[in-house]
């Protein structure tokens, strides 16, 4: 049988994405279907002092209209949060509660203060906007830093002073005395700004209910049906968990943001049942700005210190994460448990000291977006190292050398928490400065300001975490879920493979990907297996798909029901051909007898399994149908190292990304052109951080960002093309040996732009440029600098 | 969107007549700003004549030293055509950097200028080249045609039919696009015409406007140096999160003397 592990096999999905024939949430229409329109508040902070329904009710087509106060007398409950962060001295955050509908306080331009539910949408537009609300406008503070000044805007009275949690991370005497015992401390004050996810897809959800068998049933854009199903039932609409289905089709993207149990989803399933029709709502693109948990919006100081031979000695690092209104689902985690444990980097820095205020603000709720808390620390640690190579004078590339997990030191305990299992950082770094012809870089300086120009060259080698497990350790941590994935594998008589996946198919690929390596694994074609995926009445159980989990954590599902099997496939194979079990084996879709010429197919197996008139029933059930769960060992570390090249035309600020070259270790690779384009994409998103996107608040909290007239996405236009290459060591503790590859790009690409960028502009005396570095803002760096040597 | 009332005109007579000269009706060329406002329920007319379909209305022609441009015709005609290109090659470039390939294949002249935004591209040409906009009843001068931001000299119902443009010495258009929304943040055209030297600039100000310090410098030094020495006023400017005044008082003598750079 042709093996399909490692080639670069076309997707199968993009069949039907490409021809239009794809089915996401907003392609559905259930009979009787329903429309509903969110009224929204305008401002950031006020007191809801009365809702006139009526006003809405008097419409043409609208039929009912529910605010928080319905909801809270049905019974509903808050939206939860999935991690329960302890801060220090052991004090647990502080979790306010969350409506689906505000009941009497608004605290973000956004936050749904009632739902029209009408005929048509355009009536029920109509409603949202006939409804009387009467607000009490209260102050609002959108700044993290700010809503933790005395005297700010209070977000939640549960919450005095905003701060959610002041968590540490490490051993910060030791940190205080290597600091003090430097050679040399580099300092480097920095913000993360905050994005905006903005999948393709906007957000949409149709609630159904049948009174006949009290079921609801969910359809909805989310990268984990089941985690919705048991965050909504269990604790927003209190419904018995196997009353409801959730159902999520083909998703257009997520990044992170259809992770999140939204309280729109929880309102159209109850106010299905409420309104006795099925209810549908899709989000605009301007709710989407206002409603898609946003990313990042880090605060941040930092210190390294290193003895005279730039050996790092000590990190030091104080973050202050902006939540947003509310606790998301796995807010509390991103700043935390995957960003502080990061920070080693891929360095030996011996100890290491990290502080992280959680706070909030009038704002939209902040989340895991592409990368989550990785790219944060990503940046932080690999800024302050090229800082520290200008200030003492060393090549970027050398301090990092210097500074590396040799591969002899793994598994490697870092001071913050995690033990890399394995990795070779000089390999991917040496690839990464040969195929950008870094030696040569001085040249094309030279030519670039021939032509007035300034031309900079940045590096970034960046560590991500990925698979968060296991559950045992994540659970001792505040995680309030289990981080395993399910799979069950299930032949047909005629010797097709179905795979049920609990990995969720939003961009990914998967059904190509865990095609190939059922496949394989089967000794099948490729053509006969079948991956499918959201939907909770078909998947035995899954925790979906997000930091970069699928293959490691969801692939190894697959592998061990497919070991599964095999395993029954021997022995119902020995009974056929009178052997022992012990004796046969399993090789490329064959079961065989050593020393015989004894064989049988696995498609002769699973006929067998189906019709067994040949079988051992003594021993067995009939069929060919096995589930797994994977829990895995330890986190996976994907690492690599990134060049980029700018060029900054000094009269307009203008930069572009002249070259980029992306060397990374995901350990084995199924499918090498989808891995690519997974990094493609990350790098774009992380070009898109560095030098275009930037989610901006006014001060009292309006959103000014809100459309793309003012926020700007990366395009084509923005991205150069990419040098590539991989070097593999692979996962040690799963059993593919994958490591995972969907945040890598976004997680070491700012870092590696912004050095590039600021290394252009040293020659200007520039030595910072806070994210997104737009034209304006590196003009603005280089006038002030022209105007402070005049 | 709120309900309105739709008619398809087959002439510009018929759609001047079904406007009625009332300020709550509006005309729809490609729509590439009308639609999305609507959409947004941020515009609320009473009707919309759809003068798209105006045969009249489309079309390039040059007669003599001038080039004429149907209202009704698309950016990506005026950006792929020969005679603009043999004629006013700027004219052409400046039509290709509006929008992306589907706005160009909708959106039209008559409709970017009717509208007048600040930061389209389309005013830095006819105020730049010293364009005249025919409409129904009367020519209006480029230079005295937009009237402040989102505002022109058009009266209610007044519908253009087509834009005619002198063509030039030499001329080139340079554009600094807004990182969001692809507008122009700054968009210089600079002429070199046999009554002098032109420099319209859109983007910058509450509505595009010529540069008379950099029309000046040039007229005694056309060279790209002199127009970079040219200091404009920030006063007036726009200022706002991509682009601040001075940052857009600086971009325009830049733009300036990349244009005369590439003139050559």
């Amino acid at each position: 049988m042709a093996k399909h592990v490692g080639e670069r096999m076309k997707r199968v999905e993009d069949g039907r994405f490409l021809t239009g024939r794809g089915t996401y949430t907003d392609d559905i229409s259930k009979p009787g279907q329903t429309y509903a329109v969110f009224v929204r508040s305008p401002h950031a902070h006020a007191k809801i002092k009365s809702v006139n329904v009526d006003s809405a009710l008097n419409v043409d087509g609208v039929l009912a209209v529910y605010t928080g106060a319905d909801m809270a007398a049905d019974g509903v409950g808050g939206l939860p949060c999935g991690w329960q962060v302890i801060g220090k001295g052991g004090t647990p955050m502080i979790e306010p509660a969350h409506p689906p509908l505000a009941v009497d306080t608004v605290r973000y331009v956004g936050d749904a203060v009632a739902v029209v539910i009408a005929e048509t949408k355009n009536a029920a537009k109509d409603g949202a906007e006939a409804l009387e609300v009467d607000y009490d406008v209260q102050p609002a503070v959108a700044s993290a830093v700010k809503a933790m000044e005395s005297g700010a805007p209070q977000v939640h009275d549960e919450v005095p002073g905003n701060v959610c949690y002041d968590w540490e991370l490490g051993d910060k005497d030791a940190v205080d005395k290597a600091i003090n015992d430097a050679h040399h401390v580099t300092t480097f004050d920095l913000v993360n700004n905050r994005l905006i996810p903005n999948a393709i897809e906007p957000r949409a959800a149709i609630g159904e209910y049948d009174p006949a068998g009290d079921n609801y049933t969910l359809t909805t854009t989310s990268q984990n049906p089941h985690v919705i199903r048991l965050l909504m039932c269990a604790f927003v609409l209190q419904i018995p968990e196997h009353k409801c289905r959730v159902v999520a089709p083909d998703v257009g993207g997520g990044f992170g943001s259809k992770i999140f149990h939204y309280a729109e989803e929880a309102v159209v399933t109850w106010a299905a049942k409420k309104a006795g029709r099925p209810v549908k709502w899709t989000s605009d693109r301007s709710e989407a700005f206002l409603t898609d948990a946003h990313g990042r919006d880090h605060v941040t100081k930092a210190q390294l210190a290193m003895d005279k031979d730039g050996k790092f000695t000590a990190l030091k690092v104080a973050t202050v994460a902006n939540m947003g209104a509310y606790l998301s689902t796995f807010a509390s985690s991103i700043p935390t448990y995957l960003y502080a444990t990061l920070l080693a980097g891929q360095y030996t820095t011996p100890v290491i000291y990290a502080e992280v205020k959680a706070v909030f603000t009038h704002t939209t709720p902040v989340d895991a977006y592409r990368g989550a808390g990785r790219p944060e620390a990503t940046y932080v640690i690999e800024r302050i190292v090229e800082i520290a190579a200008r200030e003492m004078g060393m090549d970027p590339a050398e301090i990092r050398r210097k500074n590396f997990i040799q591969p002899d030191q793994f598994p490697y305990e870092t001071p913050v928490a995690l033990t890399y299992d394995t990795g070779n950082y000089q390999a991917s770094l040496d690839r990464a400065l040969e195929l950008s012809d870094y030696a040569n870089f001085e040249k094309r300086r030279e030519e670039s300001a021939k032509n007035g120009k300034l031309r900079g060259v940045g590096l970034s080698c960046y560590i991500e975490a990925c698979g968060i497990a296991p559950s045992a350790v994540a659970g001792a941590l505040g995680a309030r879920a289990g981080l395993y994935e399910a799979a069950e594998v299930r032949f047909a008589p005629t010797g097709t493979v179905s795979v049920f996946t609990g990995s969720h198919s939003h961009g990914q690929g998967h059904e190509t990907t865990f095609a190939q390596l059922t496949a394989d694994r089967l000794g099948i074609p490729v053509e006969n297996v079948d991956i499918v995926h959201g939907d909770t009445d078909r998947i035995p159980f899954g925790m979906g798909t997000y930091g970069s989990r699928s293959l490691a954590v969801g692939g190894s599902a697959i592998v061990k029901a497919i070991d599964k099997i095999i395993v029954k496939g021997k022995k119902i194979a020995a009974h056929m051909m009178e052997e022992n079990a012990d004796d046969v084996e399993f090789d490329d879709g064959v079961f065989s007898v050593k020393g015989t010429n004894k064989s049988l197919t696995i498609g002769e197996v699973a006929f067998q399994a189906y019709v067994p008139h040949n079988f051992p029933h003594d021993e067995l059930e009939p069929g060919l149908d096995e589930s797994a769960f994977y829990d895995p060992n330890n986190f996976t570390y994907p690492a690599g190292a990134y060049v980029c090249e700018v060029e900054v035309d000094p009269d307009t600020g203008e930069c572009t990304v002249e070259k980029f070259t992306a060397v990374d270790d995901f350990g084995n690779l199924i499918n090498p052109m989808i891995v690519e384009g997974q990094v493609h994409g990350g790098i774009a998103q992380g070009i898109g951080q560095a030098l275009l996107e930037g989610c901006v608040y006014s001060d009292d909290g309006q959103l000014v960002t809100g459309s793309y007239m003012d926020y700007a996405m990366p395009r084509a236009e923005h991205i150069p093309d990419y040098n590539f290459d991989f070097t593999t060591t692979p996962c040690t503790h799963n059993p593919i040996g994958a490591k995972g590859c969907g945040e890598a790009g976004a997680i070491g690409t700012p870092a590696a732009v912004i050095n590039a960028l600021t290394d252009a502009l040293r020659v200007a005396g520039v030595d910072n440029i806070e994210m997104p570095a737009t034209p304006l803002k590196i003009w603005q760096a280089l006038n002030a600098n022209k105007q402070a040597a005049e | 969107m709120y309900n309105f009332d739709y008619e398809k005109a087959a002439s510009a007579d018929d759609a001047v007549k079904a406007a009625g000269g009332s300020d709550d009706v509006m005309f729809l060329a490609g729509g590439m700003t009308l639609i999305p406002t609507l959409k947004l329920r941020l515009t609320q007319p009473e009707k919309v004549v759809d003068v798209g379909g105006i045969g009249d209305m489309k079309g390039i022609s040059v007669s003599g030293d001038t080039v004429i441009i149907g209202a009704a015709t698309t950016h990506a005609d005026v950006a792929g055509s020969d005679d603009v290109k043999k004629a006013i090659p700027a004219l052409a470039k400046l039509a290709s950097l509006i929008g992306d390939q589907q706005v160009r294949n909708r959106g039209t002249i008559g409709g970017s200028i009717a509208n007048a935004d600040p930061a389209a591209d389309y005013p830095a040409a006819v105020v730049g080249l010293g364009a005249t906009v025919k409409t129904n009843k009367r020519e209006i001068a480029g230079d005295d045609f937009f009237t402040a931001m989102f505002e022109t000299a058009l009266e209610p119902g007044e519908l253009i039919t087509s834009v005619s443009f002198p063509v030039p010495e030499k001329a080139d258009y340079q554009k600094l696009a807004n990182p969001a929304s692809g507008y122009a943040m700054v968009g210089v055209m600079v002429a070199k015409t046999k009554d002098g030297v032109r420099v319209g600039v859109t983007g910058a100000g509450p509505s595009a406007f010529r540069a008379s310090a950099i029309e000046d410098a040039l007229g005694s030094d056309f060279s790209s140096d002199a127009a970079k020495g040219v200091t404009m006023s920030s006063d007036d400017l726009n200022n706002d999160l991509h682009a601040t005044a001075e940052y857009r008082a600086s971009c325009i003598s830049t733009l300036a003397a990349r244009a005369v750079k590439a003139i050559g």
